[in-house]
């Protein structure tokens, strides 16, 4: 292994040399750079002739500190002037680091971004909404551009592999919503009020509310992702020179599977919670099977099931919506499809529950409570 | 034309009985490869051939099935991340896709390995240092605050170019160094690395598609074909074998034109 580079100070006729000894690489530095900077000036010679080897970034301390001192490089073989000489040509200033912007202006500034960008996603979406809205009309002028096959392998993809999770879930909603409240109500003696708990809850509120949740999570982001893939690809580009609307062909089925899925899903995520907090007043409560299904139809009106039904089509359509909308806006690369991804599920559960909201202040106030 | 040489000579990597498979699927049986110190060998072959897994078992990112590597005499079969550091440091490799990390700025990402491996070096200098780089790489002065996703291909590649010679090292992997970039910048990167790699006296270890970039630089090509290096020479003798993917290559119409092209220029050289 070569030696460590060093240095030793020279005076000779009132004129200082500073002569290099050892590898001059980077593996050999050690805290060379510090101690040459700290050489008082001036320095009349930089003597090379003792250094083993030399590579670019030896070379660059040599070069600085020559032109920091404006001293003459002495000694150096043919490699090393070879290296001095391309750093050298490397010597330009280059910039480094971002502008530096003061923390107020940064916050104000990240601010009036974010501002900006909500209000063009907002905008975004609607023209979004036109167009596919256009693309409906269009299908339903030309119906055998519909693409039925399409539709028919989304229906497969959001709605039956859902089945599975979204029963779990229910089924552990239900049981949670039973047990919670058989807990509070117990406390007036009225635990028999659990079943109009479960009943109520789950079809009105909380089985479409969590299925369209789920459903925001497993589909919206799957089809955020796809499509940005699609767009990252050119696969959309080159779907658009052979004629095909990426509208019509992708977009449409998404929107339309989701539309059609999330009412059955939101009914069946209903009946699974209502069956699991069932068995929970069974297990614990001890009211029978029969008991529950026959209180349940006394307490629970058929306009909750209304609610559910009206709401879960309108949910099903943002998520699509927002997760095609965004999958459709990637442009630059990989990054921003899973940016995009993220964008599109909590765009799509923050509107959803904002709807929701909406919904019940417009449900109580038509009178069906 | 044998791929291994003598035993007395001054070999970077030695490469010996080289079997790698993904699963099923055989991708070299039986290679054999030497590289001299200070030589920019190519390595050619038709797509699948297994050129960059060729590399990639080189560098440790692929285990062989069996067969020896050794870089700079010692082993990287089975090698951890963490370990055989002292080679690490005296290698640098431009991936494919340029693989700059996406979080940080050009300079940032040429900062990276003097960090990791020298972190005594002191903000100022790194700062230095990385600007000079960027320069050495033919990147425009204000490309150092860039992020990658702003980068242009040919841009992309000249950074990543910079990070791998970062540490100076001796020795340098460029996987398709000028697949898609425009003849011009090709044609600028091959001088690039020509020049960097006289100044600081690299072993380059070259994988092309380039025709042009191979007679403009390798001093002996490797082929790959039938799961192994069929042959390894200057293009001359490579020329004077009888194989026919050799000759198909080679003496194929862009091979002739590159050919033709690279001819004067080569007589200028020397």
């Amino acid at each position: 292994m070569a030696a460590t580079a060093d240095f030793t100070e020279d005076q000779q006729d009132g004129e200082r040399t500073l002569r290099f000894t050892g590898a001059l690489t980077v593996s050999q530095l050690g805290d060379l750079p510090e101690r040459v900077r700290q050489v008082p000036g001036p320095l009349a010679r930089l003597d090379l002739s003792q250094v083993e080897r030399m590579d670019t970034i030896g070379a660059w301390i040599v070069h600085r500190l020559a032109a920091d001192h404006a001293a003459t490089i002495i000694g150096a073989n043919d490699q090393a002037s070879k290296l001095i000489e391309q750093v050298d040509r490397a010597d330009q200033p280059v910039r480094m680091r971002p502008d530096r912007t003061p923390t107020l202006f940064k916050v104000l500034n990240e601010i009036g971004a974010a501002t900006a960008t909500a209000g063009r996603t907002m905008l975004g979406l609607l023209g979004f909404f036109g167009a596919l809205v256009l693309s409906i009309g269009h299908v339903m002028a030309h119906p055998s551009r519909f693409r039925i096959n399409a539709v028919i392998q989304r229906f497969e993809v959001v709605g039956v592999s859902a089945l599975g999770i979204i029963g779990l879930m229910s089924f552990l909603i239900g049981i949670v919503i039973a047990q919670q409240g058989a807990v509070q109500l117990r406390q007036f003696g009225a635990e028999i009020y659990t079943i109009n708990l479960i009943g109520r809850l789950t079809l009105r509120e909380l089985g479409v509310l969590m299925t369209a949740i789920m459903i925001a999570g497993r589909s919206g982001s799957a089809f955020a992702a796809q499509l940005g893939t699609m767009k990252l690809t050119e696969e959309i580009d080159a779907m658009r020179t052979i004629g095909v609307s990426p509208m019509e062909a992708l977009v449409l089925p998404r929107t339309l599977a989701s539309v059609v899925m999330m009412p059955l899903l939101g009914f069946y995520a209903s009946i699974v919670a209502i069956i699991g907090g069932g068995i929970l007043c069974w297990a614990s409560l001890d009211i029978p099977p029969v008991t529950f299904i026959q209180r349940i139809r006394e307490v629970t009106p058929i306009t909750d099931l209304y609610v559910g039904l009206i709401k879960a089509p309108v949910f099903g359509f943002i998520i699509a919506l927002s997760g095609c909308y965004q999958g459709m806006q990637v442009k630059a690369d990989a990054e921003e499809v899973g940016l995009r991804t993220t964008a599109a599920v909590v765009q799509a559960i923050f509107l959803v529950i904002v709807l929701d909201a909406f919904f019940a202040v417009f449900f109580t106030w038509v009178g069906w409570t | 034309m044998s791929p291994v040489l003598p035993d007395d000579a001054d070999v970077v990597i030695r490469v010996r009985d080289l079997k790698t498979a993904f699963g099923e699927q055989v991708v070299h049986e039986g290679l054999d490869l030497d590289v001299r110190r200070g030589e920019i060998l190519g390595v050619v072959g038709g797509s699948g051939t297994g050129k960059s897994v060729l590399m990639r078992a080189i560098i440790g990112l692929q285990t062989p099935v069996e067969g020896s590597v050794e870089v700079f005499g010692e082993s990287m079969v089975g090698r951890d991340v963490t370990d055989a550091l002292d080679i690490r440091k005296r290698w640098g490799i431009l991936f494919q896709g340029g693989a700059l990390f996406s979080t940080l700025t050009v300079a940032e990402n040429i900062q990276v390995p003097l960090r990791e491996y020298y972190p005594d070096i002191r903000p100022p200098l790194l700062d230095e240092i990385a600007a000079y780089k960027v320069v050495m790489a033919g990147l425009p002065a204000d490309a150092g605050p860039k992020y990658p996703a702003e980068l242009s291909g040919g841009m992309t590649k000249r950074a990543a170019l910079a990070r791998a010679l970062a540490l100076d090292p001796d020795l340098v992997f460029l996987d398709e160094p000028t697949a898609g970039l425009d003849p011009i910048s090709a044609a600028n990167f091959d001088t690039l690395t020509r020049e960097l790699q006289r100044t600081m006296g690299l072993t380059v270890f070259l994988i092309t598609h380039d025709l042009d970039t191979l007679y403009a630089l390798c001093d002996r090509v490797a082929v790959l074909a039938d799961r192994k290096v069929i042959a390894v020479g200057t293009i001359d003798e490579l020329l004077a074998l009888d194989h026919p993917w050799i000759q198909e290559y080679f003496n194929g119409p862009r091979g002739r034109t590159a050919m033709k092209s690279a001819r004067p220029a080569a007589t200028d050289r020397t």
